[in-house]
């Protein structure tokens, strides 16, 4: 009863601490019109891919097309193989290098998370000098591609960045402040191996942390075009990525389009050139759009745990 | 008594049982791949700047390594003389530092406003939509942010040119891909239009995390929320903002290749305001291959990288001590 009633107070005095609603006003329109700001350009693209080509030569690009269609998505559809491989290899691409990342961060951020291993102190500064200097682009080219051979390969997509002394860093801190102590200790008075701890006591434990790790991961590599950009060549087409087929189809449908004039008005009309390419972001964009509201949390979780100094 | 003296020695037991080198040999196979991943991808690039100070000459072939040991002379300094002695050195350092300076500026003012705004919402139920839109950006490549751009500024069909045709303000012709006053601020803007959602909810978790007491207290004391955000919010926010600074103040020497390259959609006309040094690296690295000064800037990003980071953590440290990185 008392402690109701002081939260009641607390609120009241909560209450009296806002600002004034004319200010709140203002706010909040500033807030919604960087909201729009952020999410237009996503929505014309959107409405572009299902407009007509059409409307889009008549009028260009707009938020309120003449007519409405599905062509450039059956044109998507029809040409499946080119943009199918495409998003297959996107998502091989995704999951082998989250989990690959995962184990990578996971154990290394185990290792500099217990307190009595002796190379502790060795690795920390082990992961934290990449952190400070790296060899740059030109070293790291010339070492992946001559050395390890890794041009126009998957793994080209796949190894350079499947970790980072950035998230090794979050693991670690995770492990510190979720793991007991205790649960370890306990685990190794029955006498289970260091192996075995990890994977089946810490990680069950640490699961938001490897969710959270796992996105960033997951996200990174689906939006990657860095890598496609340097490690292949414009002719192997059967293990592009979505990302970097967006940067090449935009010429492959100029060549098309050009192409299509020599074929006459007929032909030009059925190629709808314009609003594939929106299609095509589309296909990039939507699979994350709908995902990430739902895993926000966890991003910032991981954020502010990172943000923790190293 | 007993208890303080007994404490320190069972400490000491756990210790031993804990850190046997069987132990340690066993987390050390744990983390054996994670270590030679870092080997390989981190340490072996660092000496491979080696051929910054190399002539290097490819024979056709033969293995890279011996390209480098064997066929290339050293060549001492000779690679970043000529990079200081060539035209586009200059810009592409002032790009770089400019935008970067502006970037770090704006990235510690814009965000830190915001979260501080947001906070104060009424609803927080219209705060969570709002900050979920400003942190689509942060998802999205820039491969797919430069087609939104070229929505709006495609020259025939792009939508600025229609608006502007249809309101009789311009011909509905302009070269936008050709407009460097224009890019200029644009490369600005979408600097801050992709990272704000994302610096505004780190700050914003550190805000929630402060304590309602001290408001509350500050309050009671007649506190307005002018005063209140001046000596209670911002204070509490200090440590992150200097950590965001070094990190920021660290890669003053990195550009976003993304941003400079490919919303820009590589135009020609706009090179003086977009090339960077990323920029500049990898078109010397693969579009029109030169590698001695290639390699002679990234070494020299890298080497300017790490000082600055090096100051600045120092810097910070010494203002406050708690605010450092490492």
């Amino acid at each position: 009863m008392a402690k109701k009633k002081e939260k009641k107070i607390v609120d009241g005095l909560l209450k009296f601490n806002r600002v004034h609603p004319v200010t709140n006003v203002a706010i909040t329109a500033l807030f919604i019109f960087l909201a729009l700001l952020c999410f237009m350009p996503a929505l014309l693209v959107l409405i572009v891919s299902f407009s007509s080509e059409k409307s889009v030569v008549t009028i260009g690009y707009s938020y309120f097309p003449l007519e409405w269609s599905l062509a450039s998505y059956t044109y998507l559809f029809n040409q499946g193989a080119y943009i199918g491989k495409a998003f297959i290899n996107s998502i091989f691409v995704t999951i082998t290098g989250t989990a690959l990342g995962l184990v990578m961060c996971s154990t290394m951020g185990y290792a500099l998370s217990r307190p009595n291993y002796r190379l502790r102190k060795f690795f920390s500064y082990f992961i934290l000098i990449p952190m400070l200097f790296s060899g740059g682009l030109v070293a790291s080219y010339m070492i992946n591609v001559n050395v390890l051979g890794l041009k126009n390969t998957y793994w080209a997509l796949i190894l350079p960045i499947c970790c980072s002394s950035f998230y090794v860093v979050i693991m670690r801190t995770f492990f510190q402040t979720s793991v007991p102590e205790a649960i370890i200790e306990s685990a190794k008075i029955d006498g289970a191996r260091q192996i075995r701890i990890f994977a089946q006591i810490v990680l069950p434990i640490s699961l938001p942390s490897i969710a959270t790790i796992g996105l960033f991961f997951t996200f990174a590599y689906w939006n990657d075009w860095m890598m496609a950009k340097y490690y292949l060549n414009t002719n192997m087409q059967d293990i592009f990525p979505l990302q970097y087929v967006l940067i090449t189809l935009e010429n492959n449908i100029d060549f098309l389009s050009r192409n299509a004039e020599f074929m006459g008005p007929e032909q030009t009309n059925n190629l709808p050139a314009e609003t594939v390419r929106m299609a095509m972001v589309m296909v990039a964009v939507v699979p994350i759009a709908c995902s990430y509201p739902f895993f926000q949390k966890y991003f910032i979780s991981g954020l502010t745990i990172g943000a923790v100094k190293g | 008594m007993s208890t303080t003296t007994l404490k320190p020695k069972q400490k000491k037991k756990t210790q031993g049982t804990n850190g046997s080198s069987f132990d340690n040999l066993e987390i050390f196979l744990l983390h054996l791949p994670t270590t030679i991943w870092y080997l390989i991808f981190c340490y072996a690039p660092m000496f491979g700047v080696v051929i910054a100070f190399k002539n290097y000459k490819v024979r056709p072939g033969k293995s890279f390594l011996w390209s480098l040991f064997k066929n290339s002379k050293w060549c001492g300094f000779d690679n970043f003389e000529f990079l200081f002695k060539s035209s586009y050195f200059e810009s592409m350092l002032r790009n770089t530092l400019a935008y970067n300076f502006i970037f770090i500026i704006l990235g510690v003012l814009v965000p830190v406003t915001l979260a501080i705004l947001i906070s104060q919402m009424y609803s927080r139920k219209m705060a969570k939509v709002c900050q979920t839109a400003m942190f689509l950006p942060h998802f999205l490549s820039w491969v797919v942010i430069s087609y939104f751009v070229y929505a709006f500024l495609a020259t025939d069909a792009g939508l600025v040119n229609n608006i502007g045709k249809s309101l009789g303000l311009t011909d509905g012709k302009h070269a936008w891909y050709a407009d460097k006053n224009f890019w200029k601020y644009f490369l600005v803007f979408l600097n801050q239009w992709k990272g704000m959602g994302y610096g505004m909810v780190v700050y914003l978790a550190t805000i929630s995390g402060i304590d309602n007491e001290m408001y509350e207290a500050a309050l009671i004391d007649g506190a307005t929320k002018w005063q209140q955000t001046k000596y209670i919010t911002i204070p509490c926010l200090r440590p992150i903002i200097g950590i965001m600074f070094i990190m920021a103040i660290g890669s003053i020497f990195r550009s976003d290749f993304g941003l400079f390259y490919q919303a820009p959609r590589n135009s020609g006309a706009l090179v003086d305001i977009t090339q960077t040094i990323d920029v500049y690296v990898y078109k010397a690295l693969l579009e029109r291959p030169n590698i001695n000064m290639s390699s002679a800037s990234s070494l020299l990003q890298s080497v300017c990288g790490c000082i600055t980071i090096v100051a600045a953590n120092l810097v910070v440290k010494k203002i406050d001590p708690d605010a450092g990185m490492f």
